[in-house]
């Protein structure tokens, strides 16, 4: 493709599209600083409305739900998906291998209505013979996202090991180092930029979920996305344009984040190779 | 074999050979990759395994460092049986073909890593890394990373990485394969210079003949798995025990033929590329009649315009290319036969006369211990 020769057609398409994706999300912002009550109706500059929105007791603590949800799930499923990756990339061919590869991976392309619905009739019926989980929540919840999570984590993680020059690990081998100590001194080490950007992953694949959570939360556990979307329901409102654009902050800190951990662990590795 | 006299025959070969490879086998499913080679190497020798890619070198290699297991045999390394040790069990240490250094490590740490695992005390390290360094000349360089290190400097890390626990046994996997040709060259007598310095057995892997005659003590041809001949540079140049060798190590004109004249002193080989038989200076261990081959070096092929007055071990024919190199030209000599010879002739040979051109009709000639004969 040649950036160049993008004709005059051409740029206004590429307009339109990416208009039809951001002026949505532009419209939200600005009216997030709306005066007025009224969603529609623009009055005046104002930040009244996240003066609301943090003095809402409901939203601060579906905020605090989702943050620690999704630091709990992306942490569990970054311990779980490396493990996973590793097996994978290094454990040679093993009986039932890409039986595993599949199953780790099915819930990325599985519907995720699916994969909610499969969830919650598990802990209905643990519940019933084991009385165990309780009631539905934060476990339960938790449990969900890392299934969900683990499948991108142990992508991300098994592709960066198999592009992974193996003679490395066998020269700590080599020198003297036993397999565990070569995991954490020297495989770790090298591959920690896509353990750290898989975290980012996860956690923003965690926070915003809506449909998983649907299922697998219960009465006492309100996730933000559940907030939001339960508030939307009953209308507008103009707090919810301010909580839309808070989310809207955080989660383009973490992708911007995540992308520039990504460019400087590749620009190391350029440089390594071109050494 | 038994158990009890093969671990005899270990112990009394071992006041020789400090390494012993017994029959050593490596199959990947059906793929023989290394065929029953038996090999012993002594103490302070700097061998080189030289073979075209793919022949198994690196996977023999591999099974000395460890990271691949033997199908069948053993091997010896100073009277002890390490052929089910681990890698990290074996004191042996390997200099990879890519170097492997450890990226997110500096110089220093990369070369104390090996030491760490023995938990020597931090100032024995110190000291040891310091001397390290110092035998690299890498002393300026201690803090830099990898990715900030030339080629050549990350070569001489790699070394220092894997001399600095003192092994028995030294690997070196291409050690010069990731240079450039210049640097190659002046790094080769460096290198053994270096390895002569600390005092260490090694064993080092090239596809480079000339890296392999430089450096090594002892060469080992490999062909297809299999090890064909074992001496040293000039034995291995001079007296060929193959047609693979004479033609894997420099260049040879070969003549197909058969023995006519089987004595203890001399033998005489007839080939019908040549006009009458050859006489060579050296006996061979094969019958009247069997087919042979004879090699014979360019360097060793003189070319006059008079006819030699010898009876034998000269041939007829017209100048056909020449290769104009300075201090010596290549002839293409093409006999009566259709057979083209290569005469290598120093530019020194032509005081007298001028040299010959196209064309014009010479004589090619050798005495009786210029031709070698190759039984297999
Ligand atoms: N792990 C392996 N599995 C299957 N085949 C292998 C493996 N390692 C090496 N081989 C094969 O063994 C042969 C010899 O390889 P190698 O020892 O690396 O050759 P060299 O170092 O002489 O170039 C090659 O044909 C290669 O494909
Ligand atoms: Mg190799």
């Amino acid at each position: 493709m040649q950036n160049k020769d993008i004709s005059g057609f051409g740029k206004l398409t590429l307009g339109a599209g990416l208009a039809f994706l951001y002026v949505p999300i532009l419209i939200l912002i600005v009216y997030s600083f709306n005066a007025s009550k009224l969603v529609t109706v623009w009055a005046s500059f104002s930040t009244h409305w996240y003066g609301v929105l943090f003095n809402d007791d409901a939203v601060v603590s579906a905020f605090g739900l989702s943050l620690k949800i999704a630091f709990l799930s992306s942490a569990m499923s970054v311990v779980l998906g490396t493990i996973a990756g590793l097996v994978l990339a290094r454990f040679g061919p093993f009986r039932g291998k890409s039986l595993f590869a599949g199953m780790l991976t099915a819930p990325m392309v599985m519907p995720e209505v699916i994969t909610g619905l499969s969830m919650l009739l598990l802990f209905v019926e643990l519940q019933q013979w084991f009385g165990f989980p309780a009631e539905r929540g934060m476990l339960t919840i938790w449990v969900g996202h890392v299934t969900l999570c683990m499948a991108y984590v142990t992508v991300v993680i098994r592709s960066r090991l198999v592009e992974m020059d193996r003679s490395v690990e066998e020269a700590a081998m080599d020198l003297g180092a036993r397999p565990f100590k070569i995991f954490f001194q020297i495989t770790l080490p090298i591959i920690a930029p896509a353990i750290a950007s898989s975290f980012l992953l996860a956690f923003t694949l965690s926070i915003d979920d809506l449909v998983i959570t649907a299922f697998l939360s219960g009465p006492g556990s309100t996730t933000l996305p559940q907030l939001i979307f339960s508030r939307v329901r009953l209308g507008l409102n103009p707090e919810i344009n301010a909580l839309a654009t808070m989310t809207v902050l955080v989660v383009t800190l973490l992708v911007v984040g995540a992308n520039r951990m990504m460019v400087k662990a590749e620009r190391r590795r350029a440089r390594l190779a071109a050494a | 074999m038994a158990e009890s006299s093969l671990h005899q025959a270990a112990k009394t070969a071992g006041a020789k050979s400090y390494l012993q490879i017994v029959d050593v086998v490596k199959k990947f499913g059906d793929n023989t990759v290394v065929d029953h080679i038996n090999l012993s190497i002594a103490k302070n020798d700097i061998f080189a395994l030289l073979g075209s890619s793919g022949c198994g070198k690196s996977t023999l290699l591999r099974m000395l460092a460890g990271m691949e297991t033997p199908t069948s045999g053993k091997i010896i390394l100073d009277g002890e049986d390490i052929t089910a040790l681990a890698p990290y069990e074996r004191p042996i240490n390997m200099m990879f073909q890519s170097y492997a250094l450890f990226p997110h490590m500096t110089v220093a740490q990369n070369i104390a890593f090996g030491l760490k695992q023995d938990r020597l005390s931090r100032s024995d390290i110190a000291e040891r890394v310091e001397r390290m360094l110092e035998l690299v000349q890498m002393k300026k360089y201690a803090h830099r990373k990898p990715y900030q290190l030339s080629g050549g400097q990350q070569q001489r890390v790699a070394l220092a990485r894997s001399l600095a626990k003192r092994p028995k046994l030294l690997l070196l996997d291409e050690p010069l394969g990731a240079l450039d040709k210049k640097l190659r060259q002046q790094t080769q007598l460096e290198l053994v210079n270096m390895i002569e310095q600390v005092g260490v057995t090694c064993i080092m892997v090239t596809h480079d003949q000339e890296e392999a005659m430089t450096m090594a003590g002892r060469i080992g041809i490999m062909s297809e798995g299999q090890l064909l001949q074992v001496a040293t540079p000039g034995e291995i140049y001079e007296h060929p025990n193959c047609r693979f060798t004479a033609e894997f190590i420099g260049e040879t004109n070969l003549f197909g033929g058969h023995v006519v004249e089987d004595e203890p002193d001399h033998v005489c080989i007839h080939s019908t590329e040549l006009p009458r038989p050859v006489r060579v200076g050296h006996g061979i261990t094969g019958t009247m009649g069997m087919p042979v081959w004879l090699s014979l070096r360019p360097e060793r092929v003189g070319v006059s315009r008079r006819q030699p007055v010898a009876s034998g071990n000269w041939a007829a024919g017209t100048v056909g290319d020449i290769a104009y190199l300075g201090g010596f030209s290549i002839f293409h000599v093409r006999l009566d036969s259709g057979k083209v010879v290569k005469a290598s002739v120093p530019a020194t040979h032509w005081r007298e006369e001028a040299a010959p051109t196209w064309n014009e009709p010479v004589f090619v000639s050798w005495t009786d211990n210029d031709a070698v004969v190759l039984t297999q």
